[in-house]
């Protein structure tokens, strides 16, 4: 990821900030240019940071920038809000995560361009810690 | 030292990594028998000091219930930037909402880093310069294979949110700092590795400087150690903070709930507050705390606290307990792969 998209990037996936349709309510992660009811206009929506695992998968033959994580899991989340969010989890082995555990944000190193590049920072998920 | 304007803690957060190194696997792995510690926590292939930061500085945002647009300084104590040159509070402040109203900046003083963000943040709120002030220790800290550090050399670390005493969770009653040139642990720009004293470390380094600090405090205030409910020293191993505890008055009662260095290592500059943060998490309204830092080259900080009432309720969420029995042990060639010392 280039320097500039990383930084216009950075608040959404620092600080888990979406974005909420003016007119009808709904809510979308990533942003999107227009909502499923035809408005254009949006308003920040902070994300709900713990949700429930719906689905996932184990990603072992990663893309380039994410070899060294392997194996890792890579799961469907849908938060307590009702938002539907993709992200890395955490703090588990793939061969314990289960649909419907409990997972919470977690701040994280995503990725590095290599030796010299920047440190890429965001959300991943983890299973809750109480 | 006093301030001109009553500080506290409005807010304070913890973390430890999840992945713990066994003495006892170090000690397979090269033919030793050390032990100056049980275990110690290490990071996740994707955690680092900032991460740590991070995660400390959010529970810390969370608790105080303070808004972070108010938090006018982050200030990140550490000797692991992930950066050589590249702020680390300023992706702090980023991700808690401080920004772009905030004074930001990487401290480095060994061990004693995070307390010297900490003081730093007193002297800015008891000024009457900010309303809200964060300081962080936290590190990844390094230890070269086969040396004794190797051991004890963790990853973790504490946020404090500093601002008004009447409306915090504990009460700064006075603090001092003790410092001299005291060579006893560096490390040279581009080593991987910092180099030490070996027994230099102990008596006229962490010994001089903590009985130093502590004396002159408990002399500043007039306390003398039965007056404190709970004591937290630095703990770079099991072994120190309960002799230097000793050598000033204090009790094995006194220090036990902020002693978890046997079970998570040496945090470097999150060592001392990390123990603030496990004792808070389970002091009393009332109960006073005794605290000194050190780090090497060298000084330490004293700190003493009154615990007040707001603590009952803000103190929600995972405590350091929580942190430390969530744990993965790993195998010293796991450990090495975390550290990033095999690269394939």
């Amino acid at each position: 990821m280039s320097v500039p998209r990383y930084w216009r990037e950075e608040k959404p996936r620092y600080r888990l900030m979406g974005e909420e349709c003016a007119k009808c309510g709904a809510k979308y992660y990533p942003k999107t240019p227009v909502c499923a009811c035809g408005s254009t206009e949006f308003k920040p929506y902070k994300l709900a940071e713990m949700g429930k695992l719906k689905s996932w998968t184990v990603i072992r033959n990663a893309p380039v920038g994410y070899e060294r994580f392997t194996p890792y899991v890579v799961a469907l989340i849908e938060l307590d809000d009702g938002v539907q969010i993709l992200s890395q989890v955490v703090d588990v082995e793939p061969e314990a995560v289960k649909v419907g555990m409990k997972v919470e944000y977690a701040f994280r190193k995503v990725t590095e361009d290599g030796q010299a590049g920047l440190l890429q920072y965001g959300y991943k998920f983890r299973p809750v810690v109480d | 030292m006093k301030t001109l304007i009553r500080v506290g803690i409005a807010g304070y957060g913890a973390y430890v990594p999840m992945y713990r190194l066994k003495a006892a696997e170090v000690n397979r792995m090269w033919g030793t028998s050390g032990e100056p510690v049980e275990e110690k926590a290490v990071v996740a292939l994707d955690e680092d000091t900032i991460t740590i930061a991070v995660e400390c500085a959010r529970q810390a945002v969370k608790r105080s219930g303070v808004n972070p647009a108010l938090i006018g300084a982050v200030y990140v104590g550490t000797e692991s930037k992930p950066y050589a040159v590249k702020p680390s509070g300023t992706i702090v402040a980023e991700v808690i909402g401080a920004t772009p109203s905030v004074s930001t900046a990487d401290y480095e003083f060994a061990c004693k880093a995070g307390t010297e963000a900490m003081q730093t943040c007193i002297g800015l709120v008891g000024s009457g310069m900010q309303k809200y002030a964060m300081g962080i220790g936290a590190d990844t800290a390094q230890g070269k294979p086969m040396d004794a550090l190797e051991y004890t050399a963790a990853c973790g670390g504490a946020a404090y949110l500093f601002g008004p005493a009447e409306e915090s969770v504990a009460e700064l009653e006075a603090s001092y700092s003790f410092v001299t040139d005291t060579p006893d642990f560096w490390r040279r720009p581009k080593e991987m590795y910092p180099r030490h004293g070996n027994r230099f470390t102990g008596e006229p380094a962490y010994f001089k400087h903590i009985t130093g600090a502590g004396k002159a405090l408990l002399a500043e205030t007039g306390y003398k150690p039965a007056d404190f409910k709970w004591a937290v020293f630095h703990q770079p191993n099991a072994k120190f903070p309960i002799n230097v505890a000793k050598m000033l008055g204090f009790s094995m009662d006194q220090i036990n709930p902020g002693l978890v260095s046997p079970v998570v290592g040496n945090t470097y500059a999150g060592s001392s507050p990390l123990g603030l943060a496990a004792t808070l998490d389970i002091a009393e309204p009332g109960d006073k705390i005794f605290m000194v830092s050190y780090g090497s080259g060298s000084g330490s900080d004293a700190f003493v606290w009154k615990v007040r009432e707001p603590i009952k309720q803000r103190r929600g969420g995972p405590k350091v307990k929580s942190y430390i029995e969530r744990r993965k042990y790993v195998d010293y060639a796991t450990y090495l792969r975390h550290r990033g010392q095999i690269i394939a």
